[in-house]
Parts: structure tokens; sequence; C-alpha cells
């Protein structure tokens, strides 16, 4: 499949609410540089496996897991992590757009600036929104609030914000679910554009989207990983006749 | 499937007359109580006002209370209030706020926090006297601070932390979880995801609660008498230990008077009182405008 070396490696990894166990023995490599989806149906986990990658889980009480996840070869989740640090590395964008009730500007701003990134402020706000694809259409109003953006812009920005950081990783959790197809399209060609500088996990209902825009998919079913393959591979040639049936849409 | 029927299907028309009947009744009936709440209140407050209103002006805020109607005022009471509320505001809203923080935010969502919270939600429901009854056997007996404006202030201070707690955690809880994701996700510590957006999300209800706490304050009677606040005083405290009597008290203290003057003095007192509510809830809205603005 690939020989390079994964920059983030589920290994064996099992994730519980409570006695219900969600995500089952998943061994999954996201690849750098690359975009990887994780498609499946409603529950099936892949939303509950994408937040562990950045520690987002340990806000929900009683969740729990087994195995391991590896940050180039680094255990994620070992006392000497900080969980601050792992999300500043591996950003995330959400399902909802939840652009904070602040100026555009500051929106951006936020992030870069209680993590002490340095440099021009400015110029890490317009880059950030150049890379959005959102800069032409907000530039002469940045102070304005950032929820007066239109649904499919707020996404944008929520992207551009985690852009600011500068992360190694983005994960997206299912962003174009809550978009109208002209948004859906801008942003999938914006994670295409992002592929040359960031790794990308992105989660999706969408079949047509992960066929479009990824590199690797892995597909999940009842919290189990039943195929990861390059996406080509997955779409036109599965090995499991589950894979097929669900990328075919015979069922979910 | 494919022979769907579009046929509009038969419906009692007199039945759907009488649902809108009801609807309208109902909506009469809400009008009608909400109405009768505000004449009563209307009434009341003409009531007070053509007993009171001569006697409130410059020499009512200016005089200490006196045995002669014309020559007696509220200075000592009105100043006593505003340093009972000044002290009281300086104590619960700080402990309330951060108490509600540490509840919502940072505590474990297991029995003991859950035990807390109950109790407080009790607190809340305890009578004032109660209260009373404890600061004077705390505050003024065990801790020896006597009959002073700072025993007053930290009993009434119990009185209310129930209340900016509970008003305090239901605005925080209100701040919808995915900004606080959203801040997470940037790397930012639960203190800078609680300063920078948590507390300004929930600031206007914050506020609101804690107004109307120390709009309770104001008004409270029975828990001053209880911990000893003078109703005779002649001199304006100077300090926090000094002995002290608040507006409530005055008020209550002239209509005790069997002379009719008394109660006219009364009412004005009422409005001197109604006044500074006002003007502590003029300031909240005051305050919310120009947080909302930013």
């Amino acid at each position: 499949m690939s020989d390079q070396t994964p920059i983030l490696n589920a290994k064996d990894l099992s994730i519980f609410y409570g006695d219900n166990e969600a995500v089952k023995s998943i061994s999954l490599p996201i690849f750098e540089k690359k975009i990887t989806a994780i498609i499946g149906p409603s529950g099936c986990g892949k939303s509950t496996f994408l937040r562990s990658l950045n520690r987002m889980n340990d806000f929900i009480d009683g969740v729990s897991h087994h195995g391991e996840i590896l940050y180039r070869d680094q255990d994620l989740y070992a006392d000497s992590v900080d969980p601050v640090e792992a999300r500043l590395r591996i950003g995330m964008v959400f399902q909802k757009a939840n652009p904070f009730p602040k100026s555009i500007y500051r929106n951006i701003a936020w992030g870069p600036n209680i993590n002490q990134l340095g440099g021009n402020l400015d110029l890490r706000v317009e880059n950030a929104l150049k890379q959005a694809a959102l800069w032409d259409e907000v530039a002469d109003r940045l102070d304005d609030s950032a929820l007066n953006l239109s649904g499919g812009q707020q996404q944008r920005l929520c992207i551009a914000r985690a852009l600011a950081m500068e992360p190694e990783v983005i994960l997206m959790d299912e962003p174009c679910s809550a978009l109208d197809p002209i948004s859906t399209l801008a942003i999938e060609d914006l994670i295409e554009e992002l592929k040359a500088k960031y790794t990308i996990v992105i989660v999706t209902h969408n079949m047509q989207q992960a066929a479009r825009v990824s590199d690797y998919t892995a597909f999940m079913e009842n919290g189990v990983l039943v195929e990861f393959g390059e996406t080509d591979q997955v779409f036109t040639r599965p090995k499991e006749k589950r894979t097929e049936e669900y990328v075919t849409g015979r069922f979910g | 499937m494919s022979d769907m029927n579009f046929r509009t299907q038969a419906f009692n028309k007199a039945n759907l007359k009488r649902r809108r009947a009801q609807s309208k009744a109902f909506e009469y009936f809400c009008s009608g109580v909400t109405g009768l709440a505000v004449v009563v209140l209307a009434l009341l407050l003409y009531d007070i006002f053509t007993d009171g209103y001569r006697w409130v002006d410059a020499q009512f805020l200016n005089s200490f209370p006196s045995r002669f109607p014309e020559k007696a005022g509220i200075k000592s009471a009105l100043v006593g209030t505003l340093w009972l509320v000044g002290f009281t505001a300086i104590i619960a809203i700080p402990t309330g706020v951060l108490a509600a923080i540490y509840l919502e935010e940072y505590a474990p969502k297991n029995r003991l926090t859950h035990f807390i919270e109950v109790n407080i939600a009790n607190l809340a429901g305890v009578p004032s006297i109660v209260f009373g009854i404890l600061g004077l056997a705390i505050f003024v007996r065990f801790f020896g601070l006597g009959r002073s404006v700072i025993a007053g202030a930290l009993t009434m201070s119990l009185l209310i932390l129930p209340v900016i707690i509970i008003a305090a955690k239901e605005a925080i809880r209100s701040v919808p979880s995915s900004l606080r994701q959203a801040a997470f996700a940037l790397g930012a510590t639960r203190w800078q995801v609680v300063r920078a957006h948590v507390l300004p999300s929930a600031m206007p209800g914050i506020l609101t609660g804690v107004i109307l706490a120390l709009s309770r304050a104001i008004g409270e009677t029975a828990p001053l008498i209880m911990i000893g606040a003078l109703t005779f005083v002649a001199f304006l405290p100077s300090g926090p230990m000094d002995e002290f009597t608040a507006l409530p008290i005055q008020i209550f203290n002239w209509t005790a008077r069997p002379q009719e003057t008394f109660h006219e003095l009364a009412a004005g007192g009422i409005i001197v009182l109604l006044a500074v509510l006002l003007l502590m809830n003029a300031l909240a809205v005051f305050i919310r405008y120009r947080g909302s603005k930013q």
C-alpha cells in the first residue's frame, strides 16, 4: 500500500462509553500529507475514532480506551503527553460550523495568540484566510462579527482558524454535512489544495465526497474497521463484501 | 408507491372552530391575569406615592431619624444600606460566580458534586430568618463581629449566595459546548476557554442573577433584625466594624409607630428604596447593553 511511516497510527484501539464498546480493536495508519476518509453508516464509531486522534474525547464523561495511538511513534495518551500540546499539532474542524461570537479577525488570531506562536499576527490571519479561500470575501470586513457570515463561509472560517495554528494534521468531522452543494464543492476543492501542506483525516457520510477527495479510505461498521485501502481500490475493487454493498449503495 | 392518493382528507370544520376558540380563550385568560398583576402593582405604587411623595426631599435624605416626623430622615438608613449592599456584593459575587464556574467547568460529575448542587438549590429556599439566626450565632457571637456592617454583609452574602450560584450556573451551562470544543481544539487550556469564551458569553445571564440577588439583599429585613441591626441610628458607619441600620429596618420601624405621620414617612422610605432598586437595575441593563455591543 504505502511504505512511508504513518504520522498517526492507531494500534488495536478500542473506545468505550462506559461499558459500551463504540470502537472495536481498530488498527489504522494515517499517512503524512495524504487525505484519509473514514466512511460508514451513522453510529458506526467513526466520529468517536476521529475525536480520539486529538484527545477531544477527554471532555466526554465516561469515555475510556484500550490500545494506543502513536503520533510520530509517541503514544498520544502517555502520561508525559500534554493533551493541550497534542491539540496544537492536531487541529480539528467540526460538523457544525462553530465560530466564536467575535470578529472574523479575532476568530483566527485567538489560537495563535494564546499559544504565543509569534510572527506577524496580521500576516498569519491573512495567510490562513487565503489558504481557506475566504480572504477575497472578507478582506475588507475583518472586524465584522463572524456570525454574519453565511454557513459555508463560517465553515471555511473554522478551517482557516485551524490552519492559522499551522498544525500537522487536521481532523474534519463531516465538515460539509450542514452545507449546500456549492459550499460543499468549495470546501472539497479547498481540502484537495491543503493536502500539499497538511495531513487530513475526514469523516464523511457522503461516499462521493470520499471518492472525490481522499487518497485512502477506511470503511467502518458497528465499531469495526471493515476495510482500509487506497480509495480507488476500496471503491472499485473492494476486498470485503460489506464494503462493496455499502459503496454501491445497497445498504446504509 | 406509484399510485399515491392526494385526495384532500375530510376534516371536521366545527372541530377546527372549537380549537380556534380554545386558543383565543387561553390568550384572553393569560392577558387578563397579566393585566390583573399590573393593576395591583400600579395601585400599590399609587398608594405609596400619594402617601409619601411630599416627604421625599433633600431634608428627608439628609436627616437622621427623629422623634419629630418633620425633622426625621433616612440618611443613616440609606447610607447603611449602601454599605451593606456594597460589602455583600464584594463578598458574594466573586464567591458565587467562582463556585458556579467550578461546579460547571471543573468539578467531576459524581455523587459528591450532585449532592452539593442539590443542597445549594435547597438553600435557596430556606427562609431568610434562618440565615439571620445563623449569622447571629456565627458572625455576631462566635467571631465577635458584633452588630457591625460586616456581620450584616456576611449574613446577607450567605442568604444570596445560592441565588447567585444557581443563576451563574444556568448562564454558564447555556453557553453551547461547541464553543468550548472549538477553543479546546486550538490548544487552549481550561482557564483560557473559560476566560475568553465561556464567561463573556455567560456574562449577561450572570449579571442578571447578581442584580436580582442584590435586590433581594436590599429588601431583606428579617435577618438584619435577627443579627440586631439597630433601629435608631443617629450616625453614619465609617468602617465595616461600625453599627448600622438599613432602609427596610427604618421603614419597618416607622410603620410600627402609632402616629399617622410616621406611616407617611415609611411610604417616603419605600420610594427611596424603590429608587435604589431601579438604579441598580438600570445599571445592569446598561452593562448588558455595553457587553452585547462588543
